[in-house]
């Protein structure tokens, strides 16, 4: 029998039941889009750290993120051979009305910091006004989206890692120089920071959070961050430095075991269609006993039979799949739509397309297994007795 | 005419069991989609049992104004010497208040399999012990008060850290070694290490405190001492219950594992239902001429309704039974994770609670139901004759 004829009868066994055909296609698009999806959510949390500039560390203290470093050290950082710039940043953790609104923030140097980050650019004349308003702010567009925030609006904080009730004017707004840099941030003067700490709490003054080094050459990483930690070594603010890269990776690794979670999840949906799946075919396959021990009894061989039984399931979980493969983008984008707070970047990556199309095949052929053996054993007097 | 009462339970049951492959198979699916859910509940139960079992209700917790967290409080000499005379705190034996002045760091340890776990390690004194009387010692000694030995919670010696007694730890550019093991019954303080709060300051050359534990008199004189804070605004301290200061700092992380797990679990449970659907379909059609012989026979359109629906129940609750049994073995497993809230590593093993458990049971009987109407409603409109005859 020729593959076109044979395709022809798979297709049309296809449709005998037709409700059943669409749901099982619906049951599988639904499952290659959520594995999609549940992907690509872990590829996006990776990809913020991917992203990095390779060129930049970060150096913070040895004992861990919740210790500050002396401001001073940033002196001792930039005569380090190989260190281009440095500069430093202290988380603020303010809260704004209510903890829900979440959103970075970080006491800067103006100068210093927006030379290493480029990226950032804010209208010159925006950055004057920030530069000389000891309590302006200069903001990410996204929270200009999100909050409604303009140039010269009050933006109150309620202190957490710094006490008391700060305000701070919007006196800029940066955009991201692509769209790959994170446009929700919120800085702020780390000169006014320090100086009202230094009245109130005097022993938490003249602290830095992390410092940000710019190195000459980036293949000189390593080098590098050993000797700006090895100067430090057994004083009482050791250092660690590492590469932004390993750095906010560090971050992702706290909550790997949420994202392993998902990605294992992402399996077990795969799992469960093809449990669906191999229903489906196992009773379609039951139904036609009597028709597959007829084709045998005209001499068609065993060959024949289980190719009509996996051409139908392959043919059922491809079109499940494509269809799948093609809804999962206008989803990737509501979902990143929705949750543009959470994510940088969010792109269904290749190789997300590609274990999605081997995910609908393997569907298809371990569908197919079971009936195909069983009908191979099947005597033809059985088989035409048989009763379904 | 008196009708019988309808088809019986066995009938409905044996029906399913003459199609056992396809049963097992849509019956996996669910239980998997089960599984899935109640796996998920469970984690957020033990992550809130965790950090919800921490503490007393008769411990008030004092921070800094604001702060939220113990590592970003710090509390002055001077406030925690004005703190300890305000009344209704608890007497020791000797007359003094109970109340502990403690120090809270945050520590850079190792885990296993590549990483770095910020760990709490507590700055504590003989009255902080005292006032936690369900952390046991299990191995091991108690730290010696001015030395620097420290001792771990049960969780900090399984897990990803994974310290031993005799292990030494670096940190404030000193070798702290470990001499004893303690259990606080799975409660947050198993993921901490106690050591000696004034040792711990003078290694971090720190000169104030992060927060300060106060035995109350009794529950009730929470609110005297409550009121007598408020009365010096100067203070400029937060205080709460204990175990609420620790219940609290687990609401994020357990909200977002909740939300996470519900949302994927509905997208799932369609590919579920679609399963049973696909079942209950091939079950009506290749039963159509029974179906005739029932109405013959007497048997009304509700009847076959309720024989089929309890059907697609039954198969939800098969699935529903399996996947909460494997779900009831995961509670052996512990994860180990950082809490986004205080910024910790946070060890806790996942919890099953009959609520948990009756969830779960009525989601697979409401998958069921979903998947059955519309068979059930298609099986109810056959017409006799039609059923009687076909093929």
């Amino acid at each position: 029998m020729n593959a076109a004829y044979l395709f022809k009868l798979a297709s049309k066994n296809m449709w005998r039941h037709r409700a059943r055909t669409v749901m099982t296609i619906a049951g599988i698009a639904i499952a290659i889009v959520s594995f999609g999806l549940l992907r690509t959510v872990v590829d996006s949390w990776y990809a913020g750290a991917e992203l990095s500039d390779s060129g930049r560390l970060i150096t913070r203290s040895n004992a861990s993120l919740s210790f500050s470093l002396p401001r001073t050290h940033a002196e001792r950082i930039r005569r380090v051979p190989g260190v281009e710039a440095v500069t430093w940043a202290n988380w603020f953790g303010g809260i704004y009305i209510d903890e829900k609104n979440f959103f970075s923030q970080f006491a800067i140097d103006p100068d210093s910091y927006f030379q290493l980050y480029p990226e950032f650019k804010v209208p010159p004349e925006q950055f004057a006004a920030f530069r000389s308003d000891r309590r302006g702010a200069i903001i990410g567009q996204k929270l200009v989206r999100k909050f409604g925030f303009k140039i010269g609006d009050q933006v109150p904080l309620k202190g957490t890692a710094y006490p008391g009730n700060w305000s701070f004017t919007v006196r800029g707004i940066y955009q991201g120089a692509d769209d790959k840099v994170d446009e929700g941030q919120f800085f702020m003067h780390w000169d006014y920071v320090n100086e009202t700490v230094k009245s109130i709490l005097p022993s938490q003054a003249d602290r830095v959070g992390v410092f940000i080094v710019n190195i000459k050459d980036p293949a000189q990483a390593a080098s590098v961050s050993a000797a700006i930690d090895s100067g430090f070594k057994n004083s009482l603010a050791e250092t660690r430095t590492e590469t932004q890269k390993a750095f906010q990776l560090g971050f992702i690794a706290m909550v790997d075991t949420i994202l392993v979670a998902i990605q294992t999840v992402a399996y077990v949906v795969v799992l469960i269609i093809m449990a669906v799946m191999a229903n489906t075919m196992a009773m379609a396959a039951r139904e036609r006993t009597r028709e597959y021990a007829t084709l045998k009894a005209l001499g068609f061989g065993d060959k024949v039979v289980c190719t009509l039984i996996l051409g139908e399931s392959l043919t059922i979980s491809l079109v499940g799949g494509l269809l799948g493969i093609l809804l999962t983008f206008p989803l990737a984008q509501g979902f990143f739509n929705a949750t543009r707070d959470l994510f940088i970047v969010f792109e269904v990556t290749p190789t997300t397309l590609a274990l999605q199309l081997g995910a609908a095949l393997l569907i298809g052929v371990t569908a197919a297994v079971a009936p195909a053996i069983n009908s191979t054993r099947v005597r033809i007097v059985d088989g035409l007795r048989a009763v379904t | 005419m008196k009708v019988a009462r309808g088809l019986s339970l066995s009938y409905v049951a044996r029906n399913l069991y003459a199609r056992k492959l396809t049963t097992l198979l849509t019956a996996l699916g669910m239980a998997l989609v089960i599984f899935v859910f109640a796996t998920v509940l469970m984690m957020a139960e033990g992550l809130r049992k965790t950090l919800g079992g921490t503490g007393t209700d008769s411990n008030v917790v004092v921070i800094r104004q604001g702060s939220q967290t113990e590592v970003q409080s710090t509390v002055l000499r001077e406030q925690a010497n004005l703190i300890a005379a305000l009344p209704g705190l608890a007497s020791g034996a000797t007359g003094q208040p109970r109340l502990s002045r403690e120090v809270l760091i945050l520590v850079n340890l190792p885990r296993k399999g590549g990483g770095l776990a910020n760990v709490v390690v507590r700055g504590t004194t003989d009255e902080g012990l005292a006032l936690r009387p369900q952390a046991r010692m299990v191995s091991g000694r108690p730290f010696k008060p001015g030395s620097s030995e420290i001792i771990i919670g049960s969780a900090m010696a399984r897990g990803k850290v994974a310290l031993r007694i005799g292990d030494s730890v670096n940190f404030g550019l000193r070798s702290w070694t470990v001499v004893g093991i303690f259990d606080a019954g799975s409660s947050g303080f198993d993921s901490e290490i106690w050591g000696d709060a004034e040792q711990m300051m003078q290694a971090f050359r720190r000169n104030a405190y992060s927060s300060m534990l106060i035995g109350l008199r009794d529950a009730a004189s929470y609110k005297t001492f409550a009121d007598a804070v408020a009365t010096q605004p100067q203070l400029k301290l937060d205080l709460k219950p204990e175990r609420q200061f620790y219940a609290d700092q687990s609401e994020k992380l357990a909200n977002f594992i909740s939300i996470l797990g519900q949302t994927i679990t509905v997208i799932f449970s369609i590919g579920a239902i679609i399963g049973a659907m696909i079942t209950m379909y091939a079950s009506v059609a290749n039963r159509t001429r029974e179906i005739g012989t029932l109405r013959a026979l007497g048997f009304r359109r509700g009847n076959i309704v309720n024989a089929f629906l309890q059907e697609a129940m039954l198969l939800g609750l098969v699935a529903g039974v399996g996947g909460l049994g494997a779900a009831s073995l995961m509670q052996a497993v512990e994860i180990s994770t950082t809490n986004v809230q205080t910024f910790s590593e946070v060890v806790f093993r996942l919890a099953l609670t009959p609520g948990i458990a009756l969830e779960v049971l009525l989601f697979s009987l409401l998958m069921g139901v979903l998947g059955g109407v519309l068979p059930a409603l298609r099986a109810s409109k056959l017409e006799i004759v039609d059923a009687l005859r076909s093929a």
